[in-house]
């Protein structure tokens, strides 16, 4: 049987490139640095998380209606009467927001080590893409209760679109396929989120993973340890991913889903954070909700987008500046210009400015899940003060620092005092 | 840096408990009370039928607040003839729409989009406004459509509003009764927690054994936790 299984194999190999190949270099010998820290876990938990969704996803599917006069109520059957529905729903929901928990905290490890730069430009860029497309589908996956902060957090976003000169108003019509969210939007968003956006996520993520075996991990020091190779020829400071990184990931993983299991099974709502309130009313086009406001992953931009006052009755300013402030991690790679990758041998010019960063990416977050009156009004008038909000000038000097963070970065990395960097990795 | 992280991360929490309107009161319904919610249910089929629906909730699921199909065909179906049909009401959206100005919404999820405390105090302050077409206004939800449709449990009440002049301070409410109702305000306050519950339990009737299977994952999930970190120091105790 153990030979016949063998020949099996053999013949398998024999006409496609060898698994066993593809597992050496992509796991049993493929060199990672030995000093991964807390920060690392988040890649893997990621790829465990689009896991999730997909398998939970396709369950959705089968039950779920695609059609304004079905959705709202085929999404209350999966909750009631599909058996385990409730579980299957409560596992996208959960898992929506817990893929930007993740995603986010990946994206900081890559700020806080420098992995963005040279030479893993391209791993950054294939992530940037991710994450773009990552927000795309939450977009259209947002639209599918059919609840009204789907319906008026469609309708707000598409009117963005509207707002670009000139093609503005047919871009948005051709996006929504009717001139308000219909039926049509509904049908259309379904088939990208259940297919296109997946398709190109599933496309990038693979991408994302080949370039960064190509050039290698960087780690908490931001050293490359394929500098110091030993006798045998691997990094004297690297261990095979298999079995070390695959078990530490397996105990992450079960931490992770610990937390995930604790939130879906206890306080699937997280307090209206991940289930908003009003996404319990069916969408009526006729009613607009006093409150609108985005998923609190779309936050920090939508609060930039609120803060840039209009110009000629237009938000067009706004919109250009929420694009800008997701466009602008492309060129992450060039406009770091300091010597060293790692925060632990930057000098504190940097570390302001990305302690600065992120605490305004906070309060921008915080923010645009609110009303801008939240913090009260000034109680004095002045020509400049075209609103007297509190929270709006909050929100401008955030975004102010936000984009400040990025276009001095050339600047103040250049004239960081760093620290020398070791040539081994500490532990 | 660690210590201004947290406060900047939990200072939204404080904002968040801030807000103005009436004040809500806590709604002590008990969701493991099956009498609490059976009762909930009568009041329900009783006052809440006649106009609202419950659509994406069958009769049958109320054998989930241990009732059996004969006692919920007996006692609660009265516009139903098969028990899997759902809760609807004999009103429609185009007669609701006649009689109030809008339709009267469906109460399935009703619990998730306004939340336990908020019906628990909604259904509590009706009162007496011959400024509204239905003679009726409510503190919680100003110049709401609906009339006080359990009047004559908890009887006609008044209510006065009075506003700092300076604008400051605390706005006062101040109950006056109008005519008694049915029953005492502790029987009434009762009936509406009852009601409550009913609607909390049929805004989301799986929430029980959700709890319940959380247990259970959470505890296999720590099992498995132990077992994956002693696996993880056992390869990793040659790494230096």
């Amino acid at each position: 049987m153990g030979a016949q299984l063998r020949a099996l194999w053999g013949w398998f190999d024999a006409r496609m490139p060898s698994v066993a190949e593809q597992w050496k270099i992509h796991a049993a010998n493929y060199y990672a640095p030995k000093n991964f820290n807390f920060w690392y876990f988040f890649g893997a938990l990621s790829m465990l998380v689009l896991g999730i969704q997909i398998v939970s996803g396709i369950f959705l599917t089968m039950n779920y209606k695609p059609d304004a006069s079905l959705a709202f109520g085929s999404v209350e059957y999966i909750m009631r009467d599909v058996p385990g529905g409730w579980l299957l729903r409560y596992i996208h929901s959960t898992g929506a927001s817990a893929f930007f928990v993740v995603v986010y905290l990946h994206m900081f490890r890559g700020l806080l080590y420098g992995s963005y730069k040279q030479p893993r430009e391209l791993v950054w860029i294939f992530g940037v893409l991710i994450y773009l497309t990552l927000m795309g589908e939450a977009f259209f996956g947002y639209l599918l209760p059919w609840g009204q902060m789907s319906y008026w957090g469609a309708q707000v976003i598409v009117n963005l679109f509207g707002t670009v000169p000139l093609i503005g108003p047919d871009l948005a019509l051709w996006i929504r396929g009717d001139y308000v969210v219909s039926d049509a939007t509904l049908n259309r968003f379904f088939a990208l989120h259940v297919i296109a956006f997946p398709l190109v996520l599933l496309g990038l993520v693979v991408a994302h993973i080949l370039a960064l075996h190509d050039v290698g991990s960087n780690n908490p020091d931001g050293i490359e340890i394929k500098k110091t190779k030993g006798p045998d020829g691997h990094p004297l400071d690297g261990i095979p991913f298999h079995p070390y990184y695959t078990v530490k990931d397996l105990m992450g993983a079960v931490l992770f889903l610990a937390i995930f299991c604790f939130i879906m099974f206890f306080v699937p709502e997280v307090g209206g954070y991940f289930l908003e309130y009003n996404n319990f009313i069916p969408a009526d086009p006729l009613k607009t909700p006093e409150h609108i406001a985005p998923v609190w992953y779309f936050t920090p931009f939508y609060s930039i987008l609120r803060a840039v006052p209009p110009l000629f009755n237009s938000q067009f300013p706004g919109v250009m500046a929420m694009g800008i402030a997701t466009m602008i991690l492309f060129f992450l790679p060039w406009l770091d210009r300091s010597p060293v990758k790692s925060i632990r041998y930057r000098g504190v010019l940097y570390k302001s400015w990305l302690a600065a960063f992120v605490v305004v990416f906070l309060i921008l977050g915080y923010l645009g899940t609110e009303n801008t009156n939240v913090w009260g009004q000034f109680g004095f008038d002045a020509f400049f003060l075209d609103t007297k909000d509190i929270a709006t000038w909050a929100a401008r000097v955030c975004t102010l620092v936000y984009f400040l963070f990025f276009f001095l970065m050339p600047w103040y990395t250049a004239r960081d005092k760093v620290l020398p960097v070791p040539e081994r990795v500490t532990s | 840096m660690r210590k201004f992280l947290l406060v900047a991360l939990l200072a939204p929490l404080a904002a968040f408990a801030a807000g103005g309107g009436y004040p809500l009161d806590r709604s002590p319904h008990d969701p493991r009370d099956l009498v609490s919610l059976q009762s909930g249910a009568h009041v329900f089929v009783n006052y809440c039928l006649g106009c609202h629906s419950a659509q994406y909730v069958r009769y049958q699921g109320l054998t989930g607040i241990g009732l059996s199909e004969a006692q919920i065909r007996d006692n609660l179906m009265f516009t139903a003839d098969k028990i899997g049909e759902p809760m609807k009401g004999p009103m429609t959206i185009k007669e609701g729409k006649q009689w109030f100005g809008v339709a009267p919404p469906d109460l399935s999820v009703i619990a998730r989009s306004r939340g336990a405390d908020w019906l628990y105090t909604y259904l509590r302050t009706f009162y007496r406004d011959p400024k509204t077409v239905s003679g009726w206004n409510n503190a919680v939800f100003p110049n709401v459509a609906m009339p006080h449709a359990l009047w004559m449990l908890q009887g006609e009440r008044g209510l006065q509003v009075e506003v700092p002049k300076d604008g400051h301070g605390h706005v006062a409410y101040k109950w006056s009764e109008v005519s008694k109702g049915a029953q005492s305000v502790t029987e009434y306050d009762a009936t509406v927690r009852d009601l409550v519950n009913f609607l909390v339990y049929v805004g989301e009737p799986h929430a029980a054994s959700r709890k319940a299977i959380g247990v259970l994952t959470l505890f296999a999930l720590g099992v498995l936790f132990v077992l994956a970190y002693l696996l993880k120091k056992e390869y990793w105790k040659d790494v230096h």
